[in-house]
């Protein structure tokens, strides 16, 4: 069950031709690939992309009744290989990942893709996961997209610009043999917006049709000759049929005076996603109007790969100097600009980053910035009177802001109230107490979070499922053990080839970790093998230990409670201390606190009403038993589990509380009983619909715990008036 | 000279020059700032605008500060669609509103909130972030900077404490903002608009309504009353009770008044109380004798030009100092009725429910042996053998259903030890410490007034229970021989309370060491 569901905004796929579609972009992502005729779709959650898997999850009844085949890939590798489908039969594909770091992952299955070329329209859509709110290193895809020779499509952020060019982007794939990509940007995947629909279009060409009528052609599979082959084909036939598409199709753009009104003597060659951050800072310059009518030509790219050289020879026409905007580096597009214009030998002088920055956002301050320097040097009447930019210097230069700095303290994100990923690493702090630091690989997942504070663990990530890969040089006998990290999801995805195949080969003598909370967490909660939710389209339940086992573990425990934090320690203690060979591989499991309220919620509020017997609990904190030394809190980070301040003048700390959003997970009692941290955490039990038994219990002790404590208060020396 | 410059060919009027209306919400993940943006968007769209909102999905906001992004604008009068920024740009938002208050201040840092245009929506309370709770004592940002800030940077500000509002009248704090964002006139819809796209929403439609009403009242008021304000005030110490009815507390209180200067009559009184509740009325008077005779040394070293801090002080840390914290200590305190009153307040129980609680303890033999009486304990820790023997048996966790009969009676009891409390060997250690630490504030009060009260604030240093204890003993130990190194130093208190903030903001003690190596390089 994922994080969140999208039940009720699937039903606008069913819009049909001259609906007007209101949502988030992921959503009109999936309403154009239905619009295209796609046979089959696949992909692995990630951000920005994860809801985009979420969506057509939710969506497969609608996709089952268009014959289109949906997968829930392994990995990109198995999404990017999925699109074979396409190289032999006339059958429409798409898969989704997040990007670069999926299609690092796919990109041995891209590669051959290319190589052989594709009858059936193929699309990879990436999030491409760049700028603020990324949680990747920052790369471009570009580079995937020019070394495999796929076509680039970055669409302006605008709905019915995306669906225009989804659909497109399949004739274009058909037309030149050539899979496709097309890039979304972080805030474009969730953005909201509009479009007028057409009817979905059923494959004309289904899975069906081709298995039952099965081909194949030896000049499609990368074998030499055929590959050398392919390499001379994808130069003379698939390009130039490509660049023919793109221009017959206009699937560029040119804004601004074109033709006779292009009087002024430089423009703008901007990618498709940075076009609305251009027009604001064209805006702020005076140079263009809210509705985007620009007073510089501008060319917009929304193909990003191939530069179309008719196209660019036809803007540069009369100008003297183009700026070319496009985020991130290296500037490939401004490259391939220049090279066309050197070779060509026109008139005109790109510049691209040598007014804008390397790397980061271009965000319209950014852009207003190197904007106003290009025509500074290039065209200063076009800046005109200069009218005031929003310049936030004088506030933030201001010294009542400039101490906010020093104030405002961060906040990463970190593990949920209640995850039962933060005992392990309570335990493994523990651990590290008593026996020392040890080296740590970590991976990608929310275990990640591991190396903030207040944990501050892990040393090293090396891509999704590689923690234990990433320790595999640490096999030295005798020395301290390594331990490395894994989530269940990398587990899947590849970790247990790479990492635990790898360890149990190489007879590595390391600690491994693999945590199971039931889903995919870190990208939304999607299902997997291991998964213990019945799922009626998927075969879950696959226990991790089988899968360990399998491939000739012999060290393996299996913890099924992470919050028992005595245990999780003692197990830490025994992987690094037994005599055991091999590596000593702990799975920890307990289920996502996220999806395993929103699972059981409903449920608890459903008895209570229906007058069922229901304990509900909570955990507290004696603030007079509470010294205000917040072990508990270095040793925990739970959101939950706050301080505050004393309404007392003999106390100078705050104490320890937890508000209200405690789902008493009992970390917190855990940990101070493990830790022997101090006597002040307690759980309260509240029992709802008692039963006769519970109410004549509670009478009794009732009346005895009464008279105890009247008779010891009545002794007490009274301050009261 | 000819004028080269070029105007920009746009109609006169109209909304074409201008730039669409944007709003920054800046919350924490998960904490509904999405339901909130989605709102705002039905509510532009409901009324004929274009609006378009932003937002950073996924594990890379878990409860990590992001920025969800609105802009809204009317189409053109032939049709065209505005072209919206998908991320705010500093100095050229309308709205900001912020779910908490550092939030507030992380946006005007963004510079995102600018005097010429932004109204500042944010809520004033405060949900911590772990640095903030991880120091080991007081680690709270300051919010006055923002106050301040905001002071500065806002056009229009609506700051109160929508969170609290939002709870006590069942909702949550989207709702409130909504209230306010409505009341602020900043956006030019009916307040009819709004409440339908609460009606649409269809859950808890009702308590929203009723928060967001509340919101709207209280932002068209503006400032609140001043009951609110008090809050922030420390409050002014209530005078002392004219006499008691009790005769043996009155008797303290007659002390008080008779043998301390009125400096320290109200931290005296609420020690006495402390100490009394630890033990008994005598060791009431053990705190006073302790008091007067501070008080003297206090008076002899210029006390009165000092307006009695170092009885104050002592006042304070005596009472702490003196009410330890052992395992009999806890038991009262866990099996008190007012502790099971306030947890029943905490849970909202309610009539026909029944409420328990579990202890998370884990008692060693050291708490055990150490509540024994000296000769006995002694004799127990002589003998290795039997008393690991018994530590095996004792040192594991234990859940104490404190309401069940079989766990409040042994808790009770152990309550009860209070009366051989004064023998024990812990009494012994703790009183041993304590005459330690006079002798070192009153010996140093006659040198340098300022380095007493010093020394007696580092008693702040001592607390928790066992290794944390232990912890902090050693703090306390090398905070007060590093400061008594340099005693002769004219700025030795300066040095010694800037010990005890590092002592108090870094667990891991590095950054106490780093001052101490200061210190060292003095001589």
């Amino acid at each position: 069950m994922a994080e969140r569901s999208f039940a009720r905004e699937v039903e606008d796929l069913k819009l049909g031709e001259g609906d007007l579609f209101r949502g988030e972009g992921i959503l009109a992502i999936t309403k154009a690939l239905l619009q295209s005729g796609v046979g089959y779709v696949g992909g692995y959650q990630g951000s920005p992309i994860s809801h985009l898997m979420d969506v057509l999850a939710d969506a497969n009844d609608i996709l089952d009744d268009l014959d289109v085949i949906f997968q829930s890939s392994a990995s990109e590798a198995t999404a990017g290989a999925m699109l074979s489908a396409s190289v032999m039969y006339p059958v429409r594909g798409a898969v989704a990942w997040k990007s670069t770091v999926g299609t690092n992952v796919a990109s041995d299955a891209l590669s051959n893709l290319s190589s052989g070329g594709v009858t059936g329209g193929a699309m990879v859509i990436v999030g491409e996961d760049y700028g603020e709110g990324s949680s990747i290193m920052q790369e471009r895809t570009h580079a995937f997209a020019m070394k495999s020779q796929m076509w680039l499509l970055d669409p302006r952020p605008d709905q019915a610009c995306l669906v225009n060019l989804i659909e497109k982007g399949f004739e274009l794939s058909e037309a030149s043999n050539t899979p496709v990509m097309l890039q979304v940007r972080v805030r474009s995947c969730h953005m909201t917006g509009e479009f007028v629909c057409k009817d979905n279009k059923r494959p004309e060409f289904t899975l069906r049709d081709a298995m039952n009528a099965p081909k194949r052609d030896l000049d499609r599979i990368v074998l030499p000759p055929a590959a050398y082959e392919h390499e001379v084909e994808k130069i003379e036939k698939r390009w130039p049929a490509g660049v023919d598409f793109i221009r017959d199709n206009k699937l560029n753009e040119f804004f601004g005076p074109t033709g006779e009104d292009k009087k002024g003597k430089t423009g703008l060659i901007v990618v498709g996603g940075m076009y609305n951050s251009t027009i604001r800072a064209l805006q702020f310059l005076g140079l263009c109007d809210a509705y985007g009518n620009s007073q510089l030509p501008i060319y917009v790219m929304n193909v990003a790969y191939p530069t179309i050289p008719s196209e660019v020879e036809e803007f540069c026409e009369g100008l003297e100097s183009v700026l070319v905007v496009e985020e991130g580096q290296p500037e490939y597009i401004e490259q391939s600009i220049n090279t066309l214009v050197a070779r060509k030998k026109r008139p005109v002088t790109v510049h691209g980053k040598d007014y804008l920055p390397m790397g980061g956002d271009y965000t319209a301050a950014v852009l207003t910035e190197g904007l106003t320097r290009f025509l500074e040097d290039h065209e200063p009447q076009q800046l005109g009177n200069r009218a005031p930019v929003p310049d936030p210097v004088p506030i933030l230069t201001n010294p009542v802001v400039e101490r906010l700095k020093d104030v405002v303290p961060p906040r990463p994100p970190g593990l949920c109230t209640g995850c039962p990923e933060r005992p392990i690493f309570a335990a493994m702090k523990l651990v590290f107490e008593e026996h020392g630091e040890h080296h740590v690989s970590a991976d990608i997942g929310c275990h990640l979070f591991s190396i903030l504070p207040p944990f501050n663990i892990g040393a090293t990530t090396m891509g999704y499922g590689l923690g234990p890969a990433s320790a595999a040089a640490f096999n030295v006998p005798g020395a301290k053990r390594s331990i490395s990290i894994m989530g269940d999801g990398g587990f899947w995805h590849n970790g247990l080839t790479s990492g635990i195949g790898n360890a149990v080969f190489n007879k590595h003598d390391g600690v491994f970790v693999i945590v199971e909370n039931y889903y995919s967490s870190a990208t939304g909660g999607q299902d997997i093998l291991s998964s213990r939710a019945f799922n009626k389209r998927r075969q879950t339940n696959n226990p991790i230990t089988d899968a360990v086992r399998g491939v000739g573990a012999k060290w393996v425990r299996q913890i099924d409670h992470t919050y028992d934090v005595n245990q999780m320690r003692d197990v830490l203690t025994e992987a690094l201390t037994t005599d055991a060979e091999g590596p000593k591989i702990i799975i920890a499991s307990s289920e996502c606190m996220l999806n395993k309220q929103r699972r059981v919620k409903p449920q608890v509020a459903k008895a209570i009403k229906s007058g069922e017997r229901t304990i509900k609990e909570k955990f507290g904190v004696d603030e007079d038993v509470c010294t205000g030394d917040h072990a508990c809190i270095r040793l925990s980070g739970c959101p939950s589990l706050s301080v505050k301040e004393l309404d007392d003048p003999l106390r100078d700390d705050p104490v320890a509380s937890i508000d209200s959003t405690c789902v008493a997970c009992g970390n917190c009692g855990e940990v101070a009983d493990a830790a022997v941290l101090c006597p002040s955490f307690f759980r309260a039990e509240v029992t709802h619909n008692p039963t006769g038994w519970d109410k004549f219990r509670n009478r009794m002790s009732g009346s005895v715990i009464n008279y105890l404590q009247n008779r010891r208060e009545k002794r007490a020396v009274s301050f009261e008036g | 000279m000819k004028d080269d410059t070029v105007n920009l060919g746009l109609k006169a009027a109209g909304p074409a020059t201008e730039r669409p209306i944007s709003i920054a919400i800046v919350a924490m993940g998960g904490q509904g700032g999405g339901v909130l943006t989605g709102w705002i968007v039905s509510l532009a769209e409901s009324q004929g605008w274009v609006a378009q909102s932003t937002s950073v999905p996924g594990v890379a906001q878990r409860t990590g500060a992001t920025i969800y992004y609105v802009e809204m604008m009317r189409s053109s009068d032939s049709g065209e669609k505005p072209i919206l920024a998908q991320m705010p740009t500093p100095g050229d938002v309308d709205v900001v509103i912020a779910s908490e208050y550092m939030e507030a201040g992380r946006s005007i840092l963004r510079g995102i909130v600018t005097p010429d245009r932004t109204t500042l929506i944010a809520s004033s309370h405060r949900a911590l972030s772990t640095i903030e709770k991880m120091a080991p004592g007081e680690g709270i940002a300051d919010s006055g900077a923002v106050d301040e800030a905001i002071g500065v940077v806002a056009q229009q500000e609506i700051v109160f404490d929508m969170n609290d509002m939002a709870v006590r009248n069942g909702s949550v704090i989207s709702s409130a903002m909504f209230g306010s964002l409505a009341a602020s006139g900043t956006l030019p819809f009916d307040r009819e608009a709004y409440y339908e796209v609460i009606r649409r929403s269809g859950k808890g439609v009702d308590a929203s309504i009723r928060t967001f009403d509340a919101a709207f009242t209280r932002t068209e008021q503006g400032e609140e009353s001043v009951e609110a304000e008090a809050v922030d005030q420390p409050d002014a110490p209530a005078p002392l009770p004219e006499r008691l009815s009790d005769k043996r507390a009155d008797a303290l209180l007659s002390r008080i008044r008779a043998e301390l200067p009125e400096q320290a009559h109200q931290t005296a009184f609420l020690g006495v109380q402390k100490v009394v509740d630890f033990q008994d009325a005598d060791y009431g008077s053990e705190y006073l004798d302790l008091l007067r005779d501070l008080t003297a040394k206090d008076a002899a070293a210029g006390g009165a030009e000092n307006g009695f801090e170092f009885t104050a002080t002592a006042a304070k840390y005596l009472a702490n100092a003196m009410a330890y914290d052992d395992v009999i200590r806890v038991a009262r305190l866990k099996t008190r009725s007012t502790r099971r009153d306030r947890v029943a307040v905490e849970v909202g129980l309610k009539d026909g429910q029944i409420l328990n609680t579990t202890e998370f303890m884990h008692p060693r033999m050291e708490e055990i042996t150490s509540t024994l009486p000296v000769g006995l304990a002694n004799w127990l820790i002589g003998r290795k053998g039997l008393y690991d023997w018994l530590d095996r048996r004792i040192n594991k966790g234990r859940r104490v259903r404190t309401y069940s009969l079989r766990w409040f009676l042994p808790l009770h009891f152990v309550g009860a030890m209070k009366g051989s409390r004064r023998k024990s060997l812990r009494h012994q250690t703790e009183v041993t410490h304590r005459d330690a630490w006079l002798t070192d504030a009153t010996d140093a009060l006659k040198q340098n007034y300022d380095l007493g009260v010093v020394i007696l604030s580092f008693r702040r240093l001592i607390k928790g229970y066992s290794d944390t204890h232990v912890r902090g003993l050693s703090k306390f130990d090398k905070v007060l021989s590093t400061t008594k190194s340099i005693a002769a130093r004219e700025d030795a208190a300066d040095w010694g309370r800037r010990l005890l903030t590092s002592a108090i903001k870094d667990a891991a003690g590095d950054e106490l060491d780093g001052t101490i190596k200061t210190i060292e390089s003095f001589s």
